[in-house]
């Protein structure tokens, strides 16, 4: 074998294999060491009713038919990853999005992304408000002094609230006043996704060092200008990081809204109406679409992050 | 013409561990021209004397005037650009944008603006490396940036405090020589805080020797070097007989001593 052969690079083909092969083989290995717990812990909980129902009925069953029934019951314990993965593709590609109802065309209810939709919607109007005013008050907390005494308390007093409990006030006040649908459920989101914004704002608008504001003062430079020109742009690294877990919460947020209230749509309903009739699969598969959309909309910034410090220069 | 005038200055910091002087009875005149370096131990004040200049302090006592204005009206005035000891360039502009920084507060027109940093730009010697990120350009670059920053505007003071102390020697050397040739060719007035002799030495036509605890000005130098300096005039005696006595002002002011 010559020198030159056994120097001769890989293909292009083995190396993109083999890079997607780095990426994709921990998160396979990670999900089915997950998917197995599942599944062992859906035989454990869901035994006892199929043993007891044999038993009723006197009859004696094998490992086989009996492990057979804890992944095939109608309201197991603990559904089984399939089971719930079934119900998610049932109910979204198998339903229709739209049907005609009294001459009309209405979206399903039977459609799981109805349901995503009339969550995600007021999520993200909440988390709009709800950064919005994290940011206004990050600014008036790093601006003056009184409110840097005053507010951040009175944010931290906010969190410790149970949300749960806020939660009908809220919509029963605003009620009264006449705003309803969208609204109520977008404030008490916007309640849950400003503090991590204030939070981290706070800190990233004090981000600058004593050398750069110096240079500012050297040029006579006005608050405003200072803000925009350095404070602002100094702290857009801490922004995402609060908005990515703002916009969590927002979901959060809007999801406990959805439940003591009474809502007849969202993931939140799709829950309570659940839990009301036993149908585990349903709240399980509720509770997968809301981590589904939670982690679309979290990379949906990511992407956004990336191309905005891209373009400032930051992303070394 | 007297540029810049200090009369018995005053400074006196309150920290939680007591007052503490930095600054003692300080006079001082800097000619129009001039560049003066300020040497002495940590502690010495020249660096807080810079910042007075600056109005980046107030004093407690004394006067000091530039431009025969208070120094909070001429750095309304635009009377000084400042560099600091760090390059201080905001990573998410380009370097063009960095020099435009001080530019767009003033209120310069677009065009203005980028003639005035193609200007600098070239008088710094990065040309060409306008449209990049700070931390695409190696230390000594980032602090030519800097100081094409505070060149950018019409200002005929420049204050220079420590500018090349993160540098390596051999860097140092070479910017102290582009330095001499900016000062020729812009007829700038620069006061220049260093702690080392061979730089003050080099660099200056007035080296005011400082020491600390109080801050205070323990000898004037008045240099009579040539003002057309290559490299090699520091091994010359007249150069290194001012080093002596930059190092025998230093030692008066009990400035080994620890």
């Amino acid at each position: 074998m010559s020198v030159a052969e056994a120097q001769a690079p890989p293909c292009a083909f083995c190396m993109a294999m083999r890079r997607i092969s780095m990426a994709v083989l921990p998160v396979l290995t990670v999900v089915s060491v997950i998917v197995a717990i599942w599944y062992g812990g859906a035989y454990l909980m869901n035994r006892w009713v199929t043993l007891d129902t044999a038993q009723r009925q006197g009859v004696e069953l094998t490992f086989n038919e009996l492990f057979a029934d804890t992944m095939a019951q109608e309201r197991p314990r603990l559904p089984a990853p399939h089971q719930v993965a079934a119900e998610l593709w049932n109910t979204t590609a198998g339903e229709e999005l739209f049907r005609e109802r009294r001459g009309e065309l209405r979206p399903n209810p039977r459609n799981l992304l109805f349901h995503a939709y009339q969550t995600l919607a007021p999520t993200l109007l909440g988390f709009v408000i709800g950064s919005l005013a994290g940011l206004l008050l990050a600014i008036g907390i790093v601006h003056n002094r009184a409110m840097d005494l005053s507010v951040m308390p009175w944010a931290i007093a906010s969190q410790t609230i149970p949300i749960l409990a806020v939660a009908p006030i809220v919509i029963v006040v605003l009620n009264a006043v006449g705003l309803t649908g969208v609204v109520p459920k977008s404030l008490i989101s916007a309640y849950l996704s400003f503090f991590p914004v204030v939070v981290g704002m706070v800190k990233g608008l004090r981000s600058p060092g004593a050398i750069d504001l110096d240079l500012l003062r050297t040029y006579s430079a006005s608050r405003t200008e200072t803000l925009f020109k350095l404070r602002l742009p100094a702290s857009v690294p801490f922004l995402f990081a609060s908005l990515k877990v703002g916009i969590a919460a927002a979901l959060v947020g809007t999801i406990v809204a959805e439940l003591p209230t009474g809502a007849r749509f969202g993931l939140g309903a799709r829950l309570l109406t659940g839990s009301y009739y036993g149908q585990t699969i349903q709240i399980w598969s509720a509770l997968f679409m809301a981590a589904i959309c939670a982690a679309i909309l979290v990379a949906i910034l990511g992407l956004i992050e990336r191309a905005t410090l891209r373009r400032m220069g930051l992303n070394r | 013409m007297t540029v810049i005038s200090a009369n018995s200055l005053d400074l006196t910091f309150q920290t939680n561990d007591g007052s503490v002087q930095a600054l003692s009875n300080v006079s001082l005149d800097i000619e129009k021209g001039d560049f003066v370096s300020f040497i002495g131990p940590s502690g010495c004040g020249k660096t807080t004397f810079l910042r007075v200049i600056a109005a980046l302090e107030q004093p407690t006592g004394g006067t000091v005037s530039v431009n025969g204005m208070t120094p909070d009206e001429a750095r309304k005035a635009r009377a000084y650009g400042y560099v600091f000891q760090a390059a201080g360039l905001y990573p998410w502009r380009t370097i063009e944008k960095n020099i435009k920084l001080p530019l767009e507060i003033m209120g310069y027109t677009a065009k203005d603006q980028q003639d005035r940093v193609n200007h600098v730009l070239q008088l710094v010697d990065l040309e060409g490396f306008g449209k990049k990120f700070p931390w695409q350009l190696s230390g000594g670059m980032q602090q030519r940036a800097s100081i094409a920053r505070a060149l950018a505007f019409d200002a005929d003071i420049l204050l220079m405090d420590e500018p090349f102390g993160a540098l390596d020697e051999i860097v140092r050397d070479r910017l102290n020589e582009e330095l001499l040739k900016l000062w020729a060719r812009t007829e700038k007035t620069i006061g220049f805080v260093t702690h080392s002799i061979p730089e003050a030495v080099y660099l200056s036509t007035k080296i005011v020797v400082m020491s600390p605890r109080p801050g205070r000005i323990t000898d004037v130098i008045e240099s009579d070097l040539p003002r057309e300096r290559p490299l090699d005039i520091r091994d010359t005696p007249e150069f290194l007989a001012l080093a002596h006595r930059v190092r025998e002002g230093l030692r008066e002011g009990h400035a080994y001593d620890e």
